[in-house]
């Protein structure tokens, strides 16, 4: 192995810097999963009845139902029954301001950088802050029901708007969609609702921030956002973990919904932790995201930079149901060390002209395995609908590999399905290339990263793409020695 | 300028020596021609001579500017104004040429303490270089030779060294795959670039490239040396006689051992 390739290795197996914990007093619940778990948990949040029941029956479903293996990765099944389905700290009864929410956990978001307080009003970004299962804080909640924008936390939604969740919830991921959407349904603890109602754009992006903090916790959470006719919104999903040597569950189910006119972004950065050099410890990141572009004209989008977990299956994807509705998946997954990323999107075309665009950029490092897994289904009545994906990997380093899986299936002549998949090595060549004009290898290097993952980051908002962009040179650039 | 002493140089973890042993001299205001056939070693030489990391240097030394540089890293070297036209130019999706070339020519001056251009002094600075290869605009908004024709991409390079004002270039085989008109525009290029303050090594298999670009000294290079130095005649006798013919009668005369 050349020089290059092994500084551009080191450079890659930088440290992951969120991985402290925080102390906080934990409210007691036990371990393992039964109907009387869900049942007390359910109790706990004071939910009421038809939740509970909710609850129960997708209970009673996951157990039927057997766990996946179909995916281009191989780990230890979690242990459920050993797991801590809720783990909240304890919180004094009500969070009026910023200054009522345990310091520790402020401090621990202020670490991450997350800004919680006065300078988010600059930026104009509400927060939800959900910290191991509760939502720990909702900012500019005031502002947003001024616009009639819904924006709380999932506990506070089935308490507050019951018709909405009824409405809605498991509406886009049925329960027994999956193995894991079944669970989620079953436990869930907390996550993010919002409504937007018809003809509104929301005037700010709205923001959720994960953290699992507590070591045996799942992290369960539930995302709901309706975009009524007419109105647009934008929606930002980070997410950390301290390190530690066991793995931990994420398994966690986001629905949208857009109606006629109405247009979703939602844009994730998921830098969970990855687990070591040899793989021992990290997150598992299973999770459910799927839309619906329920109305005409309609459109959603899905931007991710995936960086973290050890082990990541995910797929969000797109149902347009409406006809000329859009969908889009804009992805970057990045995997080091001994990561195992199985991740891409399914756009199912059931209306007339529908479109859908895929651009998916996998970044291989390390030891890891890096996969891209898409559908793309035009149904019968489909007629006039597009797709175009491109699916491209770049490789570092000889240990690591790259995979693509496309299903394509056109049950209508007069649509279109293009495909486009490029794999290639960041080669001493084009580093080389780079250092003869002059730059520093860890310039070349960055700018060869920049310029391969350009078509997704430029999809990001502005405040994320630069967020982005930092997480991006401390994974693959960082500092040398 | 440019002394190379004895240099031998090998791929790097493997025993196969590449250079044998190779000296040449090269002042300001001077044009060099390298020819050899396939394998000889001319790539390899200009390769080694910017700081391919594929090579190791096993013996002899590179002086530029009296300084040893057969250390120095490839970047170091094109602060100090080596230049290197690539036969193959790489491809760097998602970055444009501009890019690359702000980014090169603030680095370098950075380096050699003069002041960097600001975006806007650079856009003035880059348009102006653009008529050296009769280039157009919207050839600086491409991603570095990202789909480019071959011919584009070897007056990329003749571009970008119009750009960074090199001291010493190697146009690594730059004639190769371009049609006769491209040839022109290139040629031009690298003559309007040459001054009496730089110099220019250019690597080539064909004489053809010599009536466009007059070389002050013609080599020829094989089996890892220079095994014979001349005027621009050495290069006509080459196109009349071939390669083997020159070996043959070095051997009998014991001048290529």
């Amino acid at each position: 192995m050349s020089e290059e390739v092994k500084a551009l290795e080191s450079m890659i197996g930088e440290e992951y810097k969120y991985g402290f914990t925080t102390d906080v007093e934990y409210e007691e619940f036990p371990k393992g999963i039964s109907e009387e778990i869900v049942r007390e948990l359910s109790k706990r949040k004071n939910e009421p009845e038809w939740m509970t029941d909710f609850r129960v029956k997708a209970y009673h479903a996951w157990k039927e139902m057997e766990e996946p293996n179909w995916f281009n990765a191989t780990y230890t099944k979690p242990d459920y029954e050993n797991m801590l389905y809720y783990s909240a700290p304890k919180k004094k009864p009500q969070l009026d301001s910023m200054d009522d929410v345990d310091p520790n956990i402020r401090e621990t978001y202020e670490k991450l950088g997350i800004p919680l307080e006065e300078q988010k009003m600059l930026a104009g970004v509400a927060v939800d802050a959900v910290f191991d299962s509760v939502s720990v804080f909702t900012s500019f909640k005031e502002k947003l029901a001024e616009a009639g924008v819904i924006f709380c936390s999932m506990s506070e939604a089935i308490q507050d708007h019951p018709e909405l969740i009824k409405k809605y919830m498991a509406s886009v991921v049925p329960v027994r969609d999956n193995y894991f959407s079944a669970l989620n349904s079953a436990v869930f603890s907390d996550g993010s609702f919002c409504y937007i109602p018809k003809n509104t754009k929301c005037p700010m992006e709205l923001s959720t921030y994960f953290r699992i903090n507590n070591m045996n916790s799942g992290q369960f959470e539930r995302t709901l956002i309706v975009a009524e006719e007419g109105s647009s919104v934008s929606y930002l999903e980070g997410c950390t973990a301290p390190m530690y040597d066991e793995n931990q569950l994420h398994a966690a189910v986001v629905e949208l919904v857009a109606l006629d006119n109405a247009d979703i972004k939602y844009s994730t950065i998921q830098n969970w932790y990855s687990g070591d050099e040899n793989g021992k410890g990290g997150i598992y990141n299973f999770v459910t995201k799927r839309g619906i572009c329920k109305g005409k004209n309609s459109k959603i989008s899905w931007t991710q930079l995936e960086t973290g977990s050890a082990v990541t299956l995910k797929y969000p994807s797109v149902i347009l149901q409406g006809d000329n509705s859009i969908g889009e998946f804009y992805s970057v997954a990045v995997t080091t060390k001994m990561q195992q990323a199985d991740t891409g999107t399914k756009m199912i075309h059931l209306g007339k002209n529908t479109k859908s665009t895929i651009i998916s950029k996998g970044i291989s490092a390390g030891r890891s395995q890096n996969s891209y897994r898409g559908e793309v289904k035009i149904g019968k009545k489909a007629h006039g609908s597009k797709n175009y994906s491109v699916c491209d990997s770049m490789l570092i380093g000889q240990e690591c590999g790259a995979h693509t899986f496309p299903y394509i299936s056109s049950e209508n002549p007069s649509s279109s399905v293009e495909h486009e998949a490029t794999t290639s090595r960041v080669g001493e060549e084009q580093i080389f290339y780079l250092m003869q004009r002059g730059i520093s290898e860890q310039d070349a290097i960055s700018m060869i990263i920049n310029g391969f993952v350009k078509d997704v980051l430029k999809e990001l908002p502005l405040e994320f793409a630069v967020e982005a962009n930092k997480l991006l040179d401390v994974k693959l650039e960082g500092s040398v020695g | 300028m440019l002394e190379i002493k004895n240099l031998h140089a090998v791929v790097e973890g493997e025993d196969i020596e590449i250079l044998k042993g190779v000296n040449l001299k090269v002042n300001a205001g001077e044009i060099h021609a390298i020819m050899g056939p396939n394998g000889s070693g001319k790539s390899t030489l200009s390769k080694v001579v910017s700081g391919h990391p594929e090579y190791e240097v096993t013996e002899g030394e590179i002086l530029f500017n009296g300084e040893d540089i057969t250390e120095l890293d490839a970047d170091e070297r094109a602060h100090l104004g080596l230049f290197l036209a690539f036969q193959y130019p790489v491809e760097v999706p998602g970055i444009t040429n501009r890019t690359l070339l702000r980014e090169a020519y603030n680095t370098i001056a950075r380096a050699n303490d003069r002041e960097e251009l600001d975006p806007l002094e650079f856009e003035d600075y880059i348009e102006s270089k653009l008529d050296v290869i009769n280039m157009k605009d919207e050839f600086l908004n491409r991603s570095i030779n990202t789909g480019f024709s071959g011919g584009e991409k070897k007056k990329n390079e003749i571009f970008q060294m119009a750009v960074l004002n090199p001291v010493l270039s190697f146009l690594d085989e730059t004639d190769s795959g371009l049609d006769i008109d491209a040839l022109k525009v290139v040629s031009e290029g690298v003559n309007k670039i040459a001054n009496d303050e730089n110099a220019i090594v250019m690597i080539t298999h064909y004489q053809r490239l010599l009536n466009y670009i007059k070389p002050d000294f013609v080599h020829v290079m094989m089996d890892g040396r220079i095994i014979k130095s001349g005027d621009i005649s050495l290069a006509e006798e080459l196109e009349a006689n071939g390669y083997d013919k020159m070996e043959k009668e070095l051997a009998l005369n014991g001048e290529a051992q």
